[in-house]
């Protein structure tokens, strides 16, 4: 196994009883890199996620964290990674500081190295000023802090997240993102999920799309999004004869930059590779062949469509409700 | 996993319980201390003039009731061990402890011995106002060390029941009907309350099925007749809670393996 892959997947699958939540998955994660994990509820992120930190035994398939079996070597890739649970897992009765000693405790942790680290963390989430604060008190946002905080402690070189922003408003979803951001320039790895297009887009430098339990497609948001045929143009003739489209299809598809071309009624759709090229060129063929143009659409597609080009449906969920705490 | 590291664990687990215990003061009070100084007191007043002496054999109801309300105390911390590791498995902190590099018994046993050093200290206070009404165990301190003996073993089977059926229950509504379901009957179909010679027939017969029964019928001695009558019957309860208690931790075993994995 090369040493620069953080994870190796082969085969995964996890029935529930008769449910299967996640079938024949197989994927590999680089050291370095935030890999996310993209699809909506009930998609078989977490079930996913949770075989990878050992709470859950896969019913098909193997997992390896940084070279370790998740099933044989349990203990061993606990040791090596930090978790942020998808719910705020917080005790009712301890403070936040409290929280963090008690996992000390459980990493085995030295007392002084624990006060150290306990310190710096809870100064990078900002939370020194709550710290004895009973933590059930908190906002929403500041219980996430201290989920990272905790997910932190070990020190790991790897970090699960699940759904790391689900419900939290806007400032504290920047903030957390700003944490992930910083912990990827340290070099640490980290697998995220998230049922928000728009996270996964700036965050991830690959990603996973899951469907109902498979994997429909893996890549960089980049690599997905130029995947769907890049730009398309989409103009709409005044007065369009079909011949007059027909000529305007013939001028265009000598170009080099035009990739397809499409009429419909008094519409047609052009796929570019580069717009700032292509937008001159297309008008000024149109104009030659006496097509007076009436409106312009410009398009380039975001993950959504790449979404919905793998799974054929549009995801759901997707505008996020604000917790009310 | 050196034993240092598991004595870290299990201590940190521990303190926790016991600084939740600390923090929750009404609730402490009122679940635990109250109820059991409540039969104590109130019943022990109220029934000592409709007591048959000839039935209970003592001249003093409430040296006859002691023993019941000890077991009871047991009873009722041991069966409702698992309550707290139920909500941690509820709102996900099972999860996250259970995500650190711990040995898997760690938790389990940071609850037992909080459950046993609290069982312990509730039965010491039950003693301590039972003798402030006139109850001096005839067994000495040497028999109250056998019964918190005896009381540690019964809660170790119970919690054990308590914790096998947090792993397993849907929700905590499941959890607590099932434990109403199980402990009035232990109580009622018990000599607790009443003697097992004042019963009618069936439910003598049912109450002998009752290994609670077992346990009150050894720890009444130790406190109202002394070592002759008691150790016959001690002898019989400790042989009667190693079978429950090797089937109760059996039992809890397999949950917490089906459950955790
Ligand atoms: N413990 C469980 N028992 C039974 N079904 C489960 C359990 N956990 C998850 N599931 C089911 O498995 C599927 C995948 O769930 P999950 O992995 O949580 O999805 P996601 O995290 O993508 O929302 C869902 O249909 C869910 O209802
Ligand atoms: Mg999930």
């Amino acid at each position: 196994m090369s040493s620069s892959l953080a994870i190796e997947v082969t085969g995964l699958g996890k029935t529930y009883g008769t449910l299967r939540a996640i079938e024949d998955l197989s994927f590999t994660i680089t050291k370095g890199e935030v890999f996310g994990l993209l699809g909506p509820n009930g998609a078989g992120k977490s079930t996913t996620l949770r075989i990878l930190i050992t709470l859950l035994r896969p019913t098909t398939g193997r997992a390896t964290v940084l070279g370790h079996d998740v099933v044989q070597d349990a203990a061993k890739v606990r040791g090596l990674i930090g978790y942020v649970p998808q719910e705020r897992a917080i005790d009712r009765f301890l403070t936040g500081r409290e929280h963090l000693v008690l996992l000390g405790h459980l990493y085995h942790l030295p007392k002084l190295e624990a006060q150290e680290r306990i310190k710096n963390l809870l100064k990078l989430v900002e939370l020194e000023d709550h710290a004895d604060r009973i933590a059930k008190t908190y906002s929403g946002g500041m219980k996430r802090k201290l989920d990272i905080a905790c997910g932190l402690l070990p020190n790991p070189q790897l970090l699960f997240l699940d759904e790391p922003t689900l419900g939290l408003d806007v400032q504290s979803r920047l903030r957390i993102w700003d944490y992930i951001r910083g912990l990827r320039d340290q070099g640490i790895t980290i697998v995220m999920t998230t049922n928000y297009l728009e996270e996964a887009d700036l965050l991830c430098d690959r990603l996973a799309i899951f469907d109902e339990g498979h994997i429909r497609v893996i890549g960089s948001p980049k690599e997905l999004k130029a995947g769907l045929g890049g730009d398309s143009l989409s103009l709409t003739i005044h007065n369009a004869r079909p011949d007059m489209l027909e000529r305007l299809s013939a001028g265009l598809k000598p170009l080099p930059f035009i990739r397809e071309t499409r009429t419909k009624d008094n519409v047609i759709h052009v796929k570019v590779d580069s717009p700032e090229k292509s937008l001159p060129a297309v008008l000024e063929i149109a104009s030659r062949v006496d097509c007076q143009v009436e409106t312009i659409e410009y398009h380039r597609p975001r993950l959504d469509d790449v979404f919905v080009a793998y799974t054929g449906h549009a995801m759901k969920g997707e505008f996020p409700e604000v917790e009310s705490e | 996993m050196t034993t240092q590291h598991y004595r870290q664990e299990v201590l940190a687990l521990t303190m926790r319980w016991v600084r939740r215990l600390s923090r929750e003061k009404f609730s402490m009070l009122f679940t635990l201390v109250q109820p059991m100084l409540f039969w104590l007191i109130f019943f022990g007043n109220l029934f000592q003039h409709a007591a048959d002496t000839q039935v209970f054999q003592v001249e003093n109801y409430m040296s006859f009731l002691a023993a019941g309300v000890v077991i009871m105390t047991v009873l009722n911390n041991g069966l409702s061990g698992g309550v707290d590791l139920l909500f941690d498995k509820e709102n996900g902190f099972l999860e996250r402890l259970m995500a650190t590099p711990i040995h898997r018994t760690s938790i389990i046993l940071s609850r037992y011995l909080f459950v046993i050093t609290i069982t312990s200290l509730q039965i010491l206070v039950i003693l301590a106002v039972a003798f402030l009404f006139g109850v001096t165990p005839e067994t000495g301190l040497l028999g109250v060390a056998v019964i918190l003996f005896i009381g540690m073993l019964f809660g170790i089977g119970l919690t054990a029941i308590s914790l096998a059926l947090a792993f397993s229950v849907k929700s905590h509504g499941d959890f607590f009907s099932v434990l109403g379901f199980l402990s009035l009957p232990m109580i009622f179909l018990s000599s607790a309350l009443v003697p097992l010679a004042a019963m009618p027939g069936w439910m003598r017969a049912v109450a002998f099925l009752n290994p609670m029964t077992w346990v009150i019928e050894a720890v009444r001695p130790l406190i109202i007749s002394g070592w002759a009558a008691a150790l016959p019957q001690v002898a019989i309860a400790i042989g009667i809670l190693v079978v429950f208690d090797a089937i109760c931790l059996y039992g809890g075993a397999q949950a917490f393996r089906r459950a955790i994995g």
